[in-house]
């Protein structure tokens, strides 16, 4: 009965979807208020039907029941309760509905914070917004309905994939797809002012915020991917270029060019068909993303159940929704015109190079993830594109990027003088040669891509110092903190955002250049010392978990003869399934992560292992929740909460016009 | 021309190419071995240990050979296909039990039906390494001079039977 309920509360939302996608937007076009007055209880009203569907599918995975398809396919009995919630979007069915459940979400978000907008403005975006939803109930209802009935029911389910019984996936699909799905709101907005021929600055400042918010999600969801991959996997790997990784990584670029290049048409009125682009371009690749990960046209490790009838129905929606905005935006941006002009050498310069090469580098991305579909098409044979093409072609692009992301903001808008920024910019410019230089020396290794990793890195805080510095001294008056605490929020939004990436970069770099591996064969009580640390193996013993069974290893490490940790790699066997697992043990610490995973059994209790001592790892992921805080600090800028605040007044007076406009 | 319809433009050939992707399978990995002569391996029968399958005693005839388990799911979704084609009669399907219990697949084959004539035991799973098997169920078509033709990764359907194999084999025969 309950399945039968959140079936039905699924159908209902769809045809809410229905009205809140034609009749507000048509309501905007003739300006008629009472139609475009149903966009806000439509959108509220989907979250509620969609949430209940939502806590239906709960219910029947809390309840183990097994007559329900999904629930059968993706879990089960023995199954630890708080994995039977994650295993909601354990596939794909129920990824649909938590993609679905976060649009609403978003929708309702758009609903109570938009009273600030123009009506028509709101009208269309939730309008808009009201479309894509439409197409995934749509899909949903077709062809991967969560609810389908499995009759007789099956005595006990299949469980769910081994890989995916692991607290980060509890939070990291919700993270993704609010990134995800948050940048349907920045592409809402974009159609919405292409629609009603109001592309201004004004919509550039309504669109920042929720891009930013989106943006963060994103980083943080990409970040736990990485993360997950790494202590999962069992391979001490962080980022594999896999299809479905650069399927979340290539919004996350278009994401991070539509942050800057929303920030240049907010300020001065310029780049404003290329934001909307843009804001397009993030949609359309988290649309593909779901296209890629979905179809099975790609191989990858994420291999979700593949049918071509799914597939099909997604490609027709990612023409349909691209293919009409593009043509949209080739019919309305021509008539947007320029902003300000602007010389090259100026912070909108810096701010346009910087999203050139965010855009190359996420073109470059796209073909290394489509070539071998290319390729397969065109029948010139089976390729696969690995890390050496991505790490070819993306530091050669970021480098200059970084290299402007350190003069950019202290540059003038509109006209900056070169020699006076290089006057500014020589103290940061030599620490940060002499540092890149020198520091590797001092740790015992000198290779041109530490170096270069550094030099970024450091470059990166050295002009954050500088411009920090810069901006006191003018600032003048006031205590030191006083004049540190007058600063906007959304500036040192900015500074902690780039420092984040200055963190990453250190990370990456250092574990490239010092990560330090070893595959031995081990009998108990054997030693072997990797990294300045010793590792004895104390043999495995057997351990029994809720759903599997595991040798559970016992390694001591000790160094310079102190214990320091004991690690207890596991190698687990998930009973349903009959799917072998390792489960990596890792000692994490500030300035390098132990790692130990077991191989294989050898005769007399001997195991095959693998050592890894990787420096400054968690840097990596240190450095994307920085980032991350960073735009979390930017949107709690005064100006933001203003505009809340604003709508208060604001809203009889739009309600009064529009009792008007009816009568 | 109007550059706006530039993103348009890039868009159509993107949609243009996954629309074709959607038709292909990228598991489907082309084997170095079709067109070389099937390694040859001469192993225990599962119903009578006491004589030997060699590859070299089936020259002459086209012939299959399907690499399955017990413990395989995917050999049970491909067991109504073999079965079928095993009752017309048209080829003969040689199994060849990779890496399983002699008891498991005893058994296995007397709850589901035996489509072979002859199994193979490869309990060691060599003649797997051999013949380049990533998993089973793997399907290999061998002419009447003993050369693969073809090799089908994953379990048979009746779609790749009735356009690919069924029309090769017809092929073979005739030579």
């Amino acid at each position: 009965m309950i399945p039968e309920i959140g079936h039905y509360a699924l159908i209902l939302a769809l045809c809410v979807a229905v009205v809140q996608g034609t009749v507000p937007i048509y309501g905007a076009a003739v300006r008629n208020s009472a139609l475009m007055s149903i966009a806000k209880p439509a959108a509220r009203g989907q979250f509620l039907l969609v949430l209940l569907a939502f806590c239906c599918l709960g219910y029947a995975f809390a309840a183990k029941d097994f007559s329900v398809l999904y629930v059968a396919a993706t879990s089960n009995s023995q199954l630890p309760l708080h994995y039977r919630i994650a295993a909601i979007w354990g596939a794909h069915e129920g990824s649909l509905l938590l993609w679905v459940f976060i649009l609403t979400i978003w929708m309702v978000a758009v609903s109570f914070f938009s009273t600030h907008l123009p009506e028509a403005m709101r009208a269309r975006i939730l309008g808009v917004m009201g479309l894509v939803s439409m197409g995934f109930l749509l899909f949903m209802l077709t062809v991967s309905n969560p609810f389908e009935r499995l009759i007789p029911a099956a005595f006990d389910g299949r469980d769910l994939n081994p890989l995916l019984q692991d607290p980060g996936m509890v939070i990291h699909p919700p993270m993704l797809y609010m990134g995800y799905v948050g940048f349907s709101v920045a592409f809402a907005f974009a159609i919405a002012a292409l629609l009603g021929g109001n592309l201004d600055a004004a919509w550039a400042r309504w669109s920042r915020p929720w891009t930013t918010v989106a943006w963060c999600f994103l980083t943080v969801g990409v970040a736990m991917g990485s993360g997950w991959a790494y202590y999962e996997l069992g391979w001490g790997g962080w980022w594999f270029w896999d299809p479905v990784e650069n399927a979340s990584f290539m919004p996350w670029l278009a994401g991070t060019a539509l942050i800057h290049s929303l920030a240049v048409t907010d300020k001065r009125g310029s780049f404003k068909a290329w934001s909307v682009l843009l804001a397009i371009l993030a949609f359309s690749l988290s649309l593909l993303g779901t296209f890629l990960v979905r179809s099975g046209v790609l191989t990858s490790v994420h291999a979700f159940a593949t049918d071509p009838k799914r597939g099909l129905f997604i490609l027709v929606f990612l023409a349909v929704v691209i293919g009409g905005s593009l043509m949209l935006y080739a019919w309305r941006a021509p008539r947007v015109g320029l902003g300000g002009g602007f010389s090259i050498i100026s912070r909108e310069g810096m701010l346009l190079g910087n999203n050139v090469l965010l855009v190359a580098a996420l073109g470059s991305v796209l073909l290394g993830t489509l070539y071998p579909l290319f390729l397969d098409a065109l029948d010139l044979g089976k390729i696969s594109v690995g890390p050496p093409y991505f790490d070819t072609v993306f530091v050669p692009l970021m480098t200059p990027a970084i290299f402007l992301m350190g003069i950019g903001p202290l540059a003038q808008w509109k006209q900056a003088s070169l020699p006076e920024l290089a006057m500014r910019l020589r103290w940061a410019f030599g620490v940060s040669v002499v540092t890149a230089l020198v520091l590797p020396i001092v740790m015992g290794q000198w290779t041109p891509l530490i170096s270069l990793g550094l030099l970024l890195a450091i470059w990166i805080l050295t002009t954050i110092a500088v411009d920090l510095r810069e901006r006191l001294a003018l600032a003048g008056g006031g205590s030191f903190f006083g004049r540190l605490t007058a600063m906007p929020r959304a500036y040192w939004g900015m500074v902690l955002a780039h420092c984040g990436l200055a963190l990453f970069i250190v990370g990456v770099t250092m574990v490239k250049g010092f990560e330090a591996e070893q595959d031995v064969r081990m009998n108990v009580g054997q030693t072997a010392t990797l990294g300045g640390y010793t590792f004895r193996f104390d043999g495995t013993q057997p351990y029994k978990g809720p759903n599997y069974i595991a040798a559970r290893a016992t390694i001591h490490v000790s160094q310079d003869g102190r214990e320091v940790t004991v690690m207890y790699p596991e190698k687990r066997r998930y009973t349903v399934q009959n799917q072998t697992m390792t489960e990596a043990a890792i000692s994490p610490g500030f300035l390098r992560d132990l790692y130990v995973s077991l191989g294989e059994p050898l005769e007399d209790g001997a195991w095959s292992v693998r050592l890894y001592h990787k420096p400054f790892i968690d840097w990596i992921w240190g450095g994307c929740l920085v980032m991350a805080t960073g735009g979390v600090l930017a949107i709690s800028d005064r100006r933001y909460r203003l505009a809340w605040r604003r709508k208060e007044v604001e809203v009889p007076a739009g309600t009064q016009m529009a009792r008007q406009i009816v009568s | 021309m109007n550059r706006f319809l530039i993103p348009l433009g890039i868009f159509v050939v993107v949609v243009g190419f996954l629309g074709i992707g959607l038709t292909l399978n990228p598991r489907e990995l082309p084997s170095p071995l079709v067109g070389r002569p099937a390694p040859d391996f001469s192993l225990p029968q599962l119903h009578d240990q006491q004589k030997v399958l060699s590859a070299n005693d089936l020259k002459g005839k086209v012939w299959l050979l399907n690499f399955w388990a017990s413990w395989c799911g995917g050999c049970k979704t491909e067991h109504p296909v073999l079965i079928q084609l095993a009752q017309s009669g048209v080829v003969p399907i040689y199994g060849m039990d990779y890496k399983d219990k002699r008891e498991d697949a005893l058994a296995w084959l007397k709850e589901w039906g035996n489509p072979y004539p002859i199994v193979a035991v490869d309990e060691s799973g060599r003649a797997g390494i051999n013949y380049g098997v990533y998993g089973v169920p793997e399907t290999y078509v061998i002419d009447k001079a003993g050369v693969i033709r073809y090799k089908q990764i994953g379990p048979l359907n009746g779609d790749v039977l009735q356009t690919k194999i069924l029309p090769l084999i017809k092929e073979l025969q005739n030579q």
